[in-house]
């Protein structure tokens, strides 16, 4: 167990959803965990920025992590929602073949599949496609039931929030900036919060897991970023699609093509590009790929119209393949031969939100197989989430808002979210404040109207609740501040009014008086 | 509330105002600039006083209304599920007025590329913060879209000591009220550029700059006109929407272009007994047109509660050439009738037409007409007897 304030036996670093499913398995022993984390929350680097799909295992390679990893956490992945009160609906998938060309790459799909040992994967005729698709253009296509979806963000931190009830430390805005290994046996881990020592560290920073190994003087990993962006649909559109719905994907392709994905919340993603880029921080869309999108999934769907679009975002994936070779590497999941107790992940791409947690056990295999761990006997598997209460039926609604009447308060007006859980989210175990984390972990901010009727009054809810001043709210802690203060009470600059023009002038109009700036 | 308080006014003794907010007013209260009131009180009114005027009526003539309640559900039968923090309540009523206004449209919706960092308002949202919150938002701002909420807000930041670098503009003309251009922009030297909009977005996080392109005749970027401009904030004032997520529900039929219930001449939706005013029903530029709207539609509840409200015909309006949309879209009986449209573009000396066919029915000469501004006209019982078809176009 702990022993002084910032010892543990084992350093996690990066709060993503391996990370934090690693905090969990580990929190089954007796032992002292940190996890170190740079952002504001957990689960804000690539585990927030992806399609959710619980992939049911048949586009890896047989033979591979990937391959065996996947097709385990699918079919254990029902179980972990249930433990950890996360959304997961089994809604099945179709790969569809438009072009007769096509057909082959299914078929080697199922083999794939078959040999990976997925369930059920079926090749379905144009007649079952419209049957289960009745909006939807294909001439074949392979079925595979055991797809599914989920919140990955829900997922995230219901993981984190069960650690540390079991125990783990999490440190937020806490970034990695060194280590080093001293006496050879403890590791002292430098960040902008201060030191840290440990016994074991497991790297799992994701797109920077590359960087980390650099540190302690790993050279051999590089890691790409490889960026997807999606577009997100209204909710009104939902019921265009049933299943997720995915092109045949291309030879040497590093993603799995531009698909039509319905997530659990009832928004359809279009998405993910798929685009090597330089800076592993540059999350942004782009005019051309948000065109692209629209008119690649219209081939799909014809239906699909630029004015459902409601947002529009990117995540990058962490790719060891250099972009001359595209394509997937093979999860790495290893003990560093030169650094002993130093266990990386790298190239922790898709299916990595489906693998995390037979990638998190393999984690404590590798500890456990020269530890010995013994079981923490306090171990609870279960954790509770922010009950929804636009979920609930009528009789529900009415209980809880008798029990408490911050649930007849509506706040978003668009996800019909409560005052009671944004209270809830913002009293979070892990202390994150800031409005995204409230966003992923209510909804709120998510809807149609983008925050436009619930940011003022979540805005008071945070000041009132914790005495904050204007300025300390963010957006996503760090410089992401939302005001810069009260309103000033004088004038900066004294205002001369000019002659009102009557309605018959023309109006003024100033082109091409732009102030001083560089051509962009 | 002006159609409660007019409902009042023509007897109707059992009504309902339901308002999810925590006061009377709506978006009125929140603009606190002056020239509200204009037509119908005779004076240059603040948002707030104008809503003052109908809480005072709403109070005097005992109207009962619920606060901090929002209606959850609306269903055909006319029912409602509203709940506030005394519980979950139904209401079934003989009829139902829709006016639960509009929403503004968002960087999402208008898909401006770029960084997500903090400092990007819908103005509306701003007009909120500074106004009714007392916060400042930024200090060297951008605003994108010259909607009459951008005006007003380029103006209000100024007075309150932010930068305002300028208003950029999509359309070769600007989206906002002739007056608002004048007393918010020139009055203030804020730069308007016309033909330009936002290309990209840049800040970890808060926004740190934003770059503006002009756009050509087909509304691409025209090459080499692409400016960052260093600011820490952008304001859209990109568009309303009617909020129609209940009318959505109870399944009444939208107009894809206004964004409202297709409506009647009595502003009744396509469930008979429902009927739709003010912003729900069309995105107005002045709020006297919505309390007029608001009593007009009353007429129709008056006749439908008594059952004179009957189906006698069918017409729908068609829609000809330089109009955008009309507002009421079908005619079912023989009254006298407001007609509200938008056009499609600016322009001098045009005509509005009314025809059945190649027969004229009416005529209207507008010296100027303008997108940001909305004209309305009347035709009587006597000039829409008889017709089998309606068909408007301004030419
Ligand atoms: C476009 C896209 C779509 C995908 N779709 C799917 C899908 O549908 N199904 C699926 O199974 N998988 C999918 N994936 C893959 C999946 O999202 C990832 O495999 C998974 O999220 C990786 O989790 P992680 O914890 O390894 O990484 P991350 O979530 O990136 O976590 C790493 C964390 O480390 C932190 N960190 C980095 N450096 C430091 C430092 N120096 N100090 C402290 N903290 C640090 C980061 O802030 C971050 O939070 C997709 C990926 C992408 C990009
Ligand atoms: C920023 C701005 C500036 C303007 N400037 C001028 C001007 O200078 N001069 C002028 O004449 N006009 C101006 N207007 C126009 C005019 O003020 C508005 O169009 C008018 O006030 C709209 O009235 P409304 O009742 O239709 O909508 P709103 O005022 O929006 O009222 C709708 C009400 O319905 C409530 N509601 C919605 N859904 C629910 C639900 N589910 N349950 C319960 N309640 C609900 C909302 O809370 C809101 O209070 C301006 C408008 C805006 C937005």
């Amino acid at each position: 167990m702990k022993t002084t304030n910032n010892q543990f036996d084992v350093v996690i670093i990066g709060g993503g959803v391996v990370g934090c499913a690693i905090a969990r398995e580990l929190s089954r022993y007796n032992i002292s965990i940190a996890v170190l984390e740079k952002e504001d929350d957990v689960g804000w680097g690539t585990s927030c920025r992806n399609s959710g799909v619980v992939h049911a295992g048949f586009n890896n390679k047989p033979g591979t992590l990937m391959a065996k990893f996947c097709v385990e956490g699918n079919r254990s992945f029902a179980e972990l929602c249930r433990q950890l009160d996360v959304p997961y609906k089994k809604i099945g998938k179709l790969v569809v073949a438009r072009k007769k060309e096509e057909i082959k790459g299914l078929k080697d799909l199922k083999a794939q599949g078959n040999k990976n040992q997925v369930k059920g994967l079926e090749i379905i005729d144009s007649t079952e496609i419209k049957r289960l698709e009745p909006n939807l253009a294909g001439i074949a296509a392979l079925y595979s039931p055991e797809t599914a979806i989920t919140s990955p963000y829900l997922l995230t931190i219901a993981l984190a929030e069960n650690a540390l009830n079991n125990g783990a430390s999490f440190f937020l805005n806490t970034e990695v900036k060194n280590i080093t290994k001293l006496n050879n046996s403890y590791f002292k881990i430098t960040t902008n919060q201060g030191e840290f020592t440990s016994s074991y560290i497991i790297n799992s920073a994701g797109l920077y897991a590359d960087y980390i190994a650099r540190v302690v003087g790993i050279r051999r990993y590089c890691l790409y970023p490889c960026r997807g962006e999606y577009h997100i649909l209204d909710k009104n559109v939902s019921w265009l699609i049933n299943h997720l719905v995915y092109p045949v994907p291309q030879a040497g392709a590093g993603g799995l093509g531009v698909h039509l994905t319905p997530t659990i919340d009832g928004n359809i993603l279009i998405g993910p590009s798929n685009e090597y880029i330089r800076r592993k921080d540059n999350f942004s869309t782009t005019s051309q790929i948000m065109k692209m999108l629209s008119k690649e999934v219209r081939e799909f769907l014809p239906l699909i119209s630029p004015g459902y679009i409601i947002r529009s975002y990117s995540g990058l994936r962490a790719k060891q393949a250099p972009s001359s070779e595209g394509g997937f590497w093979d999860f790495v999941i290893e003990e560093s031969d030169t650094i002993d107790n130093f266990i990386n992940l790298i190239g922790i791409e898709s299916p990595g939100l489906t693998a995390a947690q037979p990638i998190a056990q393999r984690v404590v295999e590798i500890i456990n197989k020269k530890e010995r761990l013994s079981p923490n006997p306090d171990f609870n598997p279960y954790r509770k989430g922010i009950l929804r209460f636009e979920e609930q039926d009528e009789e529900t609604k009415k209980n809880l808002i008798k029990q408490d009447p911050d649930y007849g308060e509506i706040v978003c007006r668009c996800e019909k979210v409560t005052k009671k859980e944004i209270l809830e989210a913002i009293n979070n175990p892990l202390g994150a404040r800031s409005l995204i984390s409230i966003k992923y972990r209510t909804r709120a901010m998510m809807g149609r109207c983008q925050g436009g009727y619930c940011l003022t009054r979540i805005i008071e809810i945070l000041r009132e609740h914790f005495d904050l001043n204007p300025e300390e709210i963010t957006l996503k802690g760090d410089n992401s501040y939302l005001l810069t203060g009260y309103r000033s009470d004088e004038v900066s600059k004294p205002c001369k009014k000019k002659k009102s023009l009557s309605l018959e002038e023309e109006l003024p109009v100033w082109q091409q008086q732009l102030p001083a700036g560089k051509k962009g | 509330m002006a159609a409660a308080v007019a409902c009042r006014q023509k007897g109707i003794e059992d009504i309902l105002l339901i308002e999810r907010g925590a006061y009377l007013g709506g978006i009125l209260n929140q603009c606190i600039h002056d020239g509200f009131g204009l037509e119908k009180f005779h004076a240059s009114l603040t948002g707030p006083e104008y809503a003052q005027r109908y809480i005072e009526q709403v109070i005097e003539k005992d109207i009962p209304f619920l606060l901090n309640s929002t209606v959850l559900n609306l269903t055909p039968q006319k029912e409602v599920i509203v709940i506030n923090d005394k519980g979950l309540h139904h209401y079934k009523a003989k009829t139902i007025i829709l006016a639960m206004g509009c929403r503004e449209r968002t960087r999402g919706a208008i898909g401006i590329p770029g960084a997500r960092p903090s400092g990007i308002y819908t103005a509306g949202v701003a007009q909120e913060l500074i106004n009714l919150k007392n916060y400042m938002i930024g200090k060297k701002v951008v605003i994108l879209g010259s909607g009459d909420i951008g005006l007003i807000m380029a103006r209000r930041l100024i007075l309150e000591g932010a930068e305002v670098l300028m208003v950029a503009e999509k359309l070769p003309y600007s989206s906002g009220l002739p007056r608002n251009i004048n007393q918010c922009l020139y009055d203030f030297d804020i730069p308007l550029l016309l033909s330009h909009t936002a290309v990209d977005i840049k800040g970890n996080g808060r926004l740190s700059g934003v770059t503006i392109a002009q756009l050509g005749k087909r509304g691409g970027v025209i090459p080499g006109t692409k400016r960052r401009i260093a600011c820490d904030t952008l304001l859209l004032s990109v568009g309303l929407i009617p909020e129609n997520e209940l009318s959505r529900q109870a399944g009444i039929i939208l107009d894809p272009v206004t964004g409202g219930p297709q409506v009647d001449e009595r502003g009744q939706t396509s469930i008979p007994g429902i009927f739709a005013c003010g912003n729900v029903l069309q995105v107005h530029d002045i709020v006297d047109n919505v309390s007029l709207e608001a009593e007009y539609i009353v007429e129709g509840v008056v006749e439908y509660l008594e059952g004179r409200l009957t189906k006698e015909r069918e017409i729908k309006v068609e829609l000809g050439e330089g109009l955008r949309y009309v507002v009421p879209q079908r005619l079912i009986s023989r009254k006298d009738t407001i007609f509200s449209f938008r056009v499609n573009q600016p322009g001098q000396h045009k005509v509005l037409l009314f025809e059945e066919g190649r027969r004229l029915i009416k005529k209207k000469s507008l010296r100027r007409v303008n997108p940001a501004e909305m004209v309305r006209v009347k035709l009587s019982s006597l000039e829409l007897e008889g017709i089998k078809r309606l068909k408007v176009r301004l030419v």
